[in-house]
């Protein structure tokens, strides 16, 4: 099937209204911590108030005597005896050497490395008997100086023995010296220093496990709010704990969002599981919103320098970055991957740089481990390279539209000198498209009605690219990725007709349970509502790789969509047997398969009859049943890209910045669901809003404590920081996969911070303002303005 | 300690610890698992529902302040034949919630506001619903959800 007729099939491109809404809206969804398991008992941890101390011992004697004290774990009970957390990904410097890979036990031994670390959990009978106990662990610390900043890394005391320098990895991608002879001859180079600021995910439901094992099957079940079920299993199964993957079954039920922050398997997830089985009872464990803050993975936290080469019309010809990036005190799931892989393969974002050459080293710092965050390491890539365009075009003279357009690539496929190899796209439309969408036209009179008030308007362009649904699973493995990243897709025909369909993607959010089956319903000609989603249990669901990087559809709707083929396969079977004809002669469409040529039919839950009770059915040539499971590895990533403008009113006198109108025009491919995509975008914006405007995670330099452990002192977007959005789309379906899909959960957040910084700068511009970092709060717009003075 | 009161229009009473926070009588004692806890800390609003006819945060009050209180959670909102509340069906139909997790507090908000204040304005209605966390929807479809809601009530 090809894209252009799957976008034509009946519920594609329907905005159909959410099946998985019931629940949620009537308190019936079922969330980790709603699980109450018989006999259950309480984990509290406790965690290292300092950055960075050595454990001279800890002492749980007052603390087991307690009342309802079930037991007291430290990292002395797993020392030597079970693994600690793996990382997914390696990364290797350039001489080929692998990157240091620390040891991560999932309570600490001998060494605290970051506020909020697990040194021990207690286990009792109720959750405040738990957290009681929890303080009557003695812990004796020496403190040792931590490492905060990490542009001091290199010179600070080591964090882990095999890193001296807390040199991580240093990765390079590029021709250095072709790239200097480049720079050496340009017309014009501009340069830039960016900060892409720390952020803490904030999912609104804290992470949570509850574990139970069966003594009798010697299987543990742990409830945990993952994105990712099959990785956790395989991941505890071969690395933690060390038992067959067979015994142990990951069920993420609804989950309360993730942004990249329920990738990583944590210390919690590990503790909680194995604490099970040592004590042969099922354990719960929930976050308070404080340990979130301290404990769930950070997102970004790069320092940057670059520079662009360009001739004396404004062509880009080299691009050189240099990157320092904050990895924390291990190295998560995904950590090493994000600001190495997924990020300087993006650097020629939808330009025809013909050279790029990008350095980024790695550092472990005494803060909390920082890995994926909606976008990934593409935020960073397209902040860097459309604040550096949007420079390059001030330096030159050359509007933000007109330098963009000089350098937008047009022809495909398209490969960049940074490996990936764009299939589709098209760059200026989607820039035309939002320059009238955004009435550009009109913003200089809006400009002049701002200033007639005594405020500074601006605008702001971004044309970004993304790449997701990472694939194919062998390029994977030569960039250093540990799993493989194809999808599985089952699609269960039940005896009357109704389907089950179960996918190794995971919704928490994103609505799999409408789209999917908008896909099976559209192919099989059934009803929406006979047809189940199931996803996030790895007892049910044959395997899966999770959602993250927008691939559940392209990747996970393919797998999906697969199956079907092979269940139509053999439908057509079942139906050329019960009308006597033969397979060719067969046509399916609108849920009935007819013989060609003939007026005979038979509907699809006749066919799906016959094959669970075959008293009429070609038991010579076809088994029974009709259930068929696909894989699919996709052959390349996909690549959604859009242009982003954004216009902002600045109060001077205040440096309040309110953004008046977004305007997002992007190109996902063809769209299932319309209203869920746009959302998606509505969603994804408003975050990377908060993260140009108002968040920052911020530890003491000295100390390593959590400045913004709150929601009072880390600024979360609200319902009054909201602009007016203009949505729109433009479609150039993904040429390498059956349904010309390619992802729409991260596009909001990657695109929009540099068009948000961009309105601001151009705002201040007349004011003698050159540079700001994000977030561009009141304070430091303010003191932008007073020092440009 | 005992406390009696009504939930749901049904009347409960319980012994509990005198410590026993409403959320946590609501969520463990009644196990009415739709009010969530997104922070402990009255901040996020996840945990709202309705008592004596205002919103309030359930996880700042002890329940032992809600003697002889009628408190409605996200379970009592639907009608006795499972009919959507007006303020549920719009979160539906203006798809103004995507993990569900901040949705039964933004519901319980939207229908306290509502109650207090029928012609509230879009800008209104932005700020009433500050106390009201959430990180998936950028609230563009939760205020509308409230204005289509509005609409219905009114008719």
């Amino acid at each position: 099937m090809g894209a252009n007729q799957f976008a034509a099939m009946p519920h594609v491109g329907e905005s159909v209204r959410r099946v998985e809404d019931a629940r949620f809206l009537t308190g019936a969804g079922n969330y980790v911590d709603d699980i109450r398991q018989e006999g259950q008992k309480y984990a509290c941890f406790v965690r290292s108030p300092h950055a960075h101390a050595v454990i001279k011992g800890v002492d749980a004697t007052r603390a087991s005597q307690m009342p309802g004290v079930v037991r007291v774990f430290s990292g002395q009970d797993i020392d030597g005896k079970v693994g600690g957390l793996p990382t997914g990904w390696l990364i290797s410097n350039p001489d080929g050497s692998p990157m240091k890979e620390p040891a991560h036990p999932f309570l600490a031994i001998q060494r605290v490395r970051y506020v909020g670390e697990p040194v021990a959990m207690v286990v009792a009978d109720t959750l405040e008997q738990a957290k009681d106990a929890a303080e009557a662990v003695d812990v004796d610390y020496d403190t040792l100086e931590p490492v905060v900043d990490m542009r001091k890394a290199e010179d600070g005391p080591a964090l882990h023995a095999e890193a001296a320098d807390n040199r991580c990895y240093k990765w390079v991608l590029g021709d250095k010296a072709a790239i200097d002879a480049t720079f050496a001859n340009a017309a014009h180079v501009t340069r830039i220093d960016l900060v892409n600021n720390r952020l803490i995910p904030n999912a609104m439901e804290p992470r949570a496990d509850n574990a139970h094992y069966d003594r009798a099957s010697g299987e543990s079940v742990l409830y945990t709010t993952s994105q990712n079920p099959h990785l956790a299993r395989l991941l505890l199964a071969a690395y933690v704990l060390r038992v067959p993957e067979h015994k142990i079954r990951v069920v993420a039920p609804d989950v309360g969002g993730g942004f990249g922050s329920k990738i990583n398997l944590y210390s919690e997830d590990a503790a909680v599981i194995w604490a099970s089985r040592e004590l042969n009872c099922a354990v719960k464990w929930t976050a308070e919103r404080s340990e979130s803050f301290l404990t769930d993975t950070h997102g970004r936290d790069h320092i940057t320098h670059a520079e662009m080469a360009m001739d004396k019309d404004g062509k880009f010809l080299a691009l050189k970055v240099h990157s320092d990036v904050n990895l924390g005190a291990y190295l998560a799931t995904f950590g090493p991957a994000v600001p190495t892989i997924l990020y300087g393969t993006l650097l020629a974002g939808q330009y025809t740089t013909p050279q790029i050459y990008v350095e980024v080293d790695g550092w472990f710092t005494n803060t909390a481990p920082v890995d994926a965050y909606r976008g990934a390491g593409r935020p960073e890539a397209a902040y860097l390279v459309e604040r550096l365009v949007t420079r390059c075009g001030w330096e030159l003279g050359l509007s933000q539209d007109e330098i963009r357009r000089r350098n937008f690539i047009t022809q495909f496929p398209y490969q960049t000198p940074v490996a990936l190899q764009y299939d589709t796209g098209d760059f200026p439309k989607c820039m035309e498209e939002a320059n009238k969408l955004a009435d550009v036209a009109g913003f200089a009179a809006r400009r002049q009605a701002s200033e007639a008030k005594g405020l500074r308007r601006g605008i702001g362009y971004s044309s970004y690219i993304e790449a997701c649904g990472l694939a194919p699973s062998h390029v994977v493995g030569q960039l250093g990725g540990r799993a493989g990243l194809y999808e599985c897709g089952e699609v269960r025909v039940n005896p009357t007709g109704s389907i089950t369909v179960f996918t190794g993607t995971h919704s928490h959010g994103q609505g799999h349970e409408t789209a999917f089956a908008q896909l099976v319903a559209a192919r099989l000609g059934v009803a929406i509502d006979a047809v189940e989603i199931v996803h996030g249990d790895t007892g049910r669901i044959p395997f899966g790789m999770g959602t993250y990087g927008s691939r559940s559809l392209s990747v996970g709707g393919v797998a999906v969509m697969n199956a079907l083929d092979k269940i139509e396969e053999k439908a057509k079977k079942i139906a050329a047997h019960l009308m006597e004809s033969s397979d060719a002669d067969i046509e399916f469409t609108n849920g009935e398969f007819s013989v060609r040529g003939t007026d005979k039919k038979v509907p699809f839950a006749e066919v799906a009859l016959a094959a669970y009770i075959p008293h009429n059915y070609p038991l010579d040539k076809l088994e029974p049943g009709l259930d068929e499971t696909a894989y699919y590895d996709p052959s390349n990533f996909t690549f959604p890209a859009g242009t982003h403008i954004c216009e902002v009113e600045v109060d001077p006198a205040t440096g309040v910045v309110r953004v008046d109108r977004f305007t997002a025009v992007d190109d996902f491919g063809v769209i299932v669901n319309p209203m869920i995509v746009e959302g998606q975008v509505q969603g994804g914006v408003m975050q990377g809003i908060g993260q140009a405007l108002l968040e920052q995670c911020v530890y003491d330099p000295d100390s390593g404590q959590l400045l913004t452990g709150s929601y009072m002192d880390y600024t979360m977007p609200r319902a009054a920081d909201f602009p007016e959005f203009r949505l729109g789309t433009v479609c150039t379906p993904c040429t390498h996969n059956p349904i010309g899909s390619k992802g729409c959960g991260e596009a909001g957040t990657i695109g929009s911070p540099p068009a948000v910084i961009n309105a601001v700068l151009d705002a201040l511009e007349p004011l003698g303002v050159g540079d700001i970092d994000m977030p561009a709060t009141p304070y430091r717009v303010w003191q932008a303005i007073q020092a440009a003075r | 300690m005992k406390v009696e009161l009504k939930v749901n229009g049904q009347a409960v009473g319980m012994d509990v610890a005198p410590n026993t926070l409403l959320v946590q009588f609501i969520r463990d004692h009644l196990r009415l698992t739709g009010t969530h806890v997104g922070c402990d800390t009255a901040q996020c609003g996840a945990c709202t529902v309705i008592a004596n006819g205002r919103a309030i945060k359930s996880c700042n009050v002890l329940v032992a302040q809600m003697q002889g209180a009628e408190i409605t959670t996200i379970e009592g909102l639907a009608g006795a034949d499972g009919s959507l509340h007006p303020m549920q069906a719009a979160f539906k139909e203006c798809h103004g919630l995507q993990c569900g997790y901040c949705t039964p507090g933004m519901v319980m908000s939207g229908v306290d506001l509502l109650a207090h204040q029928p012609q509230a304005t879009e800008a209104q209605i932005r700020e009433q619903m500050e106390g009201n966390l959430c990180r998936c929807t950028g609230y563009h479809n939760i205020v509308r959800a409230v204005q289509a809601a509005q609409k219905t009530m009114a008719a």
